[in-house]
């Protein structure tokens, strides 16, 4: 019998597996396709204060193994978050991470505060690392101070365990994750998109009316790897990693470099799925691979 | 109910310049029932190119259990998918979306197309057809080499064609044909180009209609917030084209 579960601060996971947040909505697309109580959580879409509509379409590029999306944090808010889709979501047998978004400090200390609160809330990701909104985001995950700062106001209000989501967008990611360690983040996310563009062959125009928009999927899985590997190598903290993930041989890479837990993103859009299916398939891999347990296949690659 | 489905190809012919119709088998033809709905095709196992791509359903035959799409092939996936041949399959996630409302059709109806919006219209025109409504079909294509399923249409009711360069038909737009039409119908169905859309609401302000949407997507399903549109209902209501549409009533979508 392998032992897929996995414990991190807030999380007894029945398996290591979630849907990544904005790539699963608030669940109630999949839940017409399978029962979410099979995954391991949820990270549900962005929540800030106010309803946001987010940016102008086109919102999403397709590009080389990967797409570029600018949604702009579009959600109903948090009294809708809080009042319908968190209880909405109480059916399901599945802890719930809630991402927290704004634009000032006071914005994510107020969501922080008040859907920390709900019951099947487990542990909050503090997105600091939105490419795609002119205020807020990630002007706070490219700054280590501001980062601790901000670690340590939400640590403040929350009832539940704290990770901070990383952007890959800096120069030196392990100084991010040290300052939010200093912050007293309980765990690390990592990584949200990478920042990219694409132009229309014929116009030279951007095709994302954002003109910029953040690269997921296949194509930027190497990256997120080499920094979970530096992460997890210079920081105590527990880490889920994701970055284009798409089956189950990502998924024992990811635990390899030294995350905990791993997410699921974009490769929901291509094949909706992939997660049950991952989950289903887990178990085989890893007593393939001589393992009895999760546990045993976290961080390998810096024991060789 | 949404599946995915690995079809078998059934056949694929080149109908008009760049026009492919994709015949495809499975069981996921039995949750087929609105025209209008489409499918996500994945044309690739691999990731490149890595989403899917919607399609319309151009007809459904649910007793062999296939279904007919019409998609134009000019980007990378969709060349992929014309490469297809019978004997192949292709993952098919589907049906999606909400369709055309076929019982707000009281006696006579317009069915209103451009290019690639043409298609679904045709399951409509059959399914109409079969509760007795008369239909009308206003159709515009760019050129003559662009123009299909003309046959199919004229044998399901009258049948007009625009061509923007007059190489068929009426020369310009599907509007010049609707200018010189009685308005002796009660509901129209439109599906194209949304400047075609916008031209056909004002055309029948007094009208009961309802138009198919295209906006660029992501997932399909409504999880990805990619294809939001506002509407007119407030400053901060919006719909998704994949899952609220890609069918709306005339009036609503701010496109």
């Amino acid at each position: 019998m392998i032992d897929m579960t996995v414990k991190i601060p807030g999380l007894e996971l029945k398996n290591p597996i979630m849907p990544a947040s904005g790539c699963f909505g608030f669940g109630k697309e999949y839940a017409q396709l399978y029962d979410l109580s099979q995954l391991g959580a949820i990270m549900i879409k962005a929540t800030t204060v106010e309803t946001r509509l987010g940016n102008p379409t086109p919102r999403v590029a397709e590009t080389s193994s990967g797409m570029l999306n600018a949604i702009g944090l579009q959600n109903p808010g948090l009294e809708s978050v809080s009042n319908s889709e968190l209880p909405w979501l109480e059916q399901f047998d599945v802890p719930i991470i809630a991402n927290v978004a704004g634009t000032t400090t006071e914005d994510y200390v107020e969501v922080a505060r008040e859907i920390s609160k709900a019951t099947n809330v487990h542990a909050l990701e503090i997105n600091i690392s939105c490419p795609n909104v002119k205020k807020g985001g990630i002007t706070f995950g490219t700054d280590p101070a501001v980062a601790r700062e901000l670690t340590r106001a939400v640590k403040e209000v929350s009832s539940v365990p704290v990770y901070i989501k990383l952007s890959p967008n800096v120069t030196d990611i392990v100084s991010i994750a040290k300052a939010v360690e200093e912050g007293g983040a309980d765990g690390i996310t990592m990584i949200n998109t990478l920042l990219g563009m694409r132009l229309d062959p014929k116009t030279g125009r951007p095709v994302i009316a954002n003109i910029t928009g953040g690269l997921s999927g296949p194509a930027i899985k190497p990256v997120a790897l080499r920094m979970v590997y530096e992460v997890s190598k210079q920081t105590q903290l527990p880490i889920i990693g994701m970055g284009g993930v798409t089956d189950v041989d990502d998924v024992i890479d990811f635990l390899s470099a030294g995350a905990s837990a791993v997410a699921v993103g974009t490769a929901n859009f291509v094949n909706p799925f992939v997660c049950p299916e991952i989950i289903g398939k887990l178990p085989e891999r890893l007593h393939e691979l001589g393992y009895d347990s999760i546990q045993e296949l976290i961080g390998r690659s810096h024991r060789l | 109910m949404i599946k995915q489905e690995r079809m078998k190809v059934v056949d694929q012919q080149s109908i008009a310049k760049h026009i492919f119709e994709l015949t495809v088998e499975g069981s996921l033809v039995d949750e087929m029932a609105e025209p209008g709905q489409f499918v996500h095709v994945r044309v690739a196992d691999s990731f490149e190119p890595l989403l899917r791509r919607p399609i319309s359903i151009a007809s459904i035959d649910k007793e062999s259990k296939r279904f007919t799409m019409i998609y134009r092939a000019e980007g990378r996936g969709t060349q992929i998918l014309a490469d297809k041949r019978a004997g192949d399959e292709i993952d098919v996630l589907g049906p999606l979306g909400h369709g055309f409302p076929v019982e707000q059709a009281e006696k006579k109806a317009f069915l209103i197309g451009g290019g690639i919006g043409v298609p679904p219209l045709y399951e409509l025109a059959k399914q109409l057809n079969s509760r007795g409504i008369e239909t009308v079909h206003i159709l515009g294509f760019e050129s003559k080499q662009a123009i299909f399923y003309e046959e199919k249409f004229k044998a399901l009711g009258d049948t007009h064609i625009a061509t923007v360069d007059g190489s068929h038909g009426t020369e310009g737009f599907v509007t010049h044909i609707l200018n010189e039409l009685p308005h002796d119908f009660d509901t129209y169905f439109s599906c194209g180009p949304t400047a075609m859309l916008e031209a056909v609401q004002w055309a029948y302000p007094q009208k009961r209609g309802f138009l198919s949407y295209e906006q660029r997507m992501g997932c399909g399903i409504g999880a990805c917030f990619a294809c939001v549109c506002r509407t007119t209902k407030s400053e901060t209501d919006y719909i998704k084209v994949c899952s609220d549409g890609p069918v709306f009533p005339a009036g609503v979508v701010i496109s």
